[in-house]
């Protein structure tokens, strides 16, 4: 990328901000998500309904406070409601959920993700925080991943999936008993992939300004097509950036 | 690992639910839980962890604990660095987010000397909130078609439902032996009050066969009978309140005090290299060699107590 003025990690946030249109009921995980939340809220979108995992409904983050999760006080800043982790979980499968947050640690082609095991599960080389809520966004609720685009994230086949995605593709969602949701749009900052509407897979629907397809593709462990009505995105204007930085001035997610 | 409704009410039968006072010692109330009881934790990752009670099972020298929590942080490093514990069930554990995926963690459950048991956060509380309802299990439509799921097969069904032939997961209930709970207020009969954040702390003491509440500071029942409403649950749950100002430190209490940042980055930084010879460290610091709790918060700082207690009054400013 020839632009230097922001970091992958700003362009992501401001990325995924774009995706949230005002008026929605988003449920946030922490970092990229809640950050990329709160931009919209302060930008695009002031009627964004924020729901936090900490049992946290309609918030607004005090800049230079960024919550280190969604379960402590600084989640409750101007609240409309606090209530118990499992009635807001609930929320999801009540189907008052229009969009899922999640961050990622590794992605597959169909959109199952994994934060749970590198290696063999009896034997992990690493164990992964886990799911949280994860598991939950991702069975319950339409969902968009916020993640750096790097080879070693985007496998062919996750070792593990914790969160599902649309698992075999095709309606192999479905059949498992996953009646609702699934992945909708992964912004990384390279592009912007979206789901093949019957096969499932990922493919490209956006490029960030100076990225070809050849470039993503390098960057990603499977074959990834392109939308036939794929764009290039704009790139992030001084004003996003500027209320991006002032709601993390200790940059703690980004970069 | 499901008990009979019988077995369960004939439990609840035995106790004493009389309105009487409980107050007792943080050493008093370790007493309450044996070796190899199932413990399950209040609170929420860094937010109204009972650390103090945590403190004083490791100084009793517990061992052969089950612990259960919606979220587990540092505490779960303490549980497994400690030897209180060798199993930990919940949906996600380490420090934050913003200190990367810990290390004690890490290497006592890639080493195999711990279990950490993972169930989506949804069904953690579904779990609790059946064991609240006196039924065995409650219906859910998460965790289907993953791996989360498959690791624990052995667990929980899967039904046809009865009404909409939808597929459903039936998760089991649970009854922990104890739950350990850090509020804000209590009364000496044990009508506990909350603020901001409950979590699963509404859920928990129902679900328990006791509850050992440690609060901030014990009100009189008359002050608790002016606003009931505030009371989120009732005496009769509990069987032991324990007066510990500052007991979650240094994870955070609601309106009282946010987390200990300073002293979470040296807990981190302590145990980033050698998570053992770190962990056994700061154990020896701020568990084993101090003579009080006082003394450990002494240890802690009076001015990363005072940063943390700003911070979490001002939740009220906005």
């Amino acid at each position: 990328m020839s632009d230097r003025t922001h970091t992958a990690s700003e362009l992501l946030a401001v990325m995924a901000s774009r995706s949230l249109d005002d008026g929605l009921t988003v449920f946030a995980g922490v970092g990229t998500p809640l950050l990329a939340a709160t931009l919209a809220q302060r930008l695009h979108a002031p009627g964004l309904t924020i729901l936090f995992e900490g049992g946290v409904i309609g918030p607004f983050i005090v800049p230079g406070e960024l919550p280190p999760s969604t379960n402590e006080q600084r989640c409750t800043r101007q609240a409309n409601m606090l209530c118990p982790i499992t009635d807001v979980l609930l929320l999801l499968q009540r189907g008052y959920v229009d969009v899922g947050f999640l961050g990622g640690a590794q992605i597959d082609r169909y959109g199952n993700i994994n934060s749970s095991f590198i290696g063999d599960p009896d034997h992990p080389s690493c164990r992964l925080p886990g799911t949280g809520g994860g598991n939950d966004i991702a069975s319950l609720s339409r969902v968009i991943v916020a993640m750096k685009h790097e080879k070693r994230r985007f496998v062919e086949r996750v070792e593990y999936i914790t969160s599902p995605g649309y698992l075999e593709g095709g309606d192999s969602r479905r059949q498992s008993g996953l009646l609702a949701g699934g992945p909708y749009r992964i912004i990384t900052d390279l592009a912007i992939m979206g789901f093949h509407p019957e096969t499932k897979r990922m493919r490209i629907e956006a490029l960030h300004p100076g990225v070809t397809a050849a470039q993503v593709q390098e960057n990603t462990g499977f074959e990834l097509e392109v939308s036939e009505d794929a764009h290039t995105t704009d790139t992030p204007t001084e004003k996003e950036l500027a209320v991006l930085r002032n709601l993390d001035p200790d940059r703690l997610y980004i970069g | 690992m499901v008990i009979s409704y019988d077995q369960l009410r004939a439990e609840t039968a035995a106790r004493d639910r009389s309105l009487h006072e409980k107050v007792m010692t943080l050493e008093e109330a370790a007493g309450l839980i044996k070796d190899g009881d199932h413990v399950a934790i209040g609170g929420c990752m860094m937010s109204r962890t009972p650390m103090a009670m945590i403190w004083a099972l490791v100084r009793a020298g517990r061992r052969d604990l089950t612990f259960s929590r919606s979220i587990v942080s540092s505490d779960g490093d303490i549980i497994f660095a400690s030897g209180i514990g060798k199993k930990i069930i919940t949906s996600w554990f380490s420090q934050g987010i913003v200190w990367g995926i810990s290390k004690v963690m890490r290497h006592w459950v890639e080493s195999g000397r711990a279990e950490f048991e993972e169930w989506s956060h949804m069904s953690m509380g579904l779990r609790y909130r059946a064991g609240a309802m006196g039924v065995p299990f409650m219906p859910s439509r998460s965790m289907m078609g993953s791996d989360v799921r498959r690791r624990v097969d052995g667990q929980l069904k899967e039904i046809d439902c009865p009404f909409t032939g939808e597929k459903l997961l039936l998760l089991p209930a649970l009854n922990p032996d104890v739950a350990i709970i850090h509020v804000q207020r209590c009364d000496p009969y044990g009508n506990a009050q909350l603020d901001g954040l409950q979590f699963m702390d509404v859920d928990l003491p129902l679900a328990a066969k006791k509850v050992i509440v440690t609060a901030e500071r014990i009100v009189s029942n008359d002050q608790i009978r002016r606003a009931p409403d505030q009371t989120k649950f009732p005496f009769f749950t509990v069987e032991a309140v324990v007066e510990v100002p500052y007991g979650s430190a240094p994870h955070e209490c609601y309106g009282h005090y946010e987390p200990f940042f300073k002293h979470m980055d040296q807990f981190a930084e302590l145990t980033r290299k050698d998570p053992e010879k770190g962990a056994g460290e700061y154990l020896e610091r701020f568990y084993h060699d101090p003579k009080s709790w006082t003394d450990t918060l002494g240890r802690m700082g009076l001015g990363d107590l005072l940063t943390a207690t700003r911070g979490g009054r001002s939740i009220y400013d906005v």
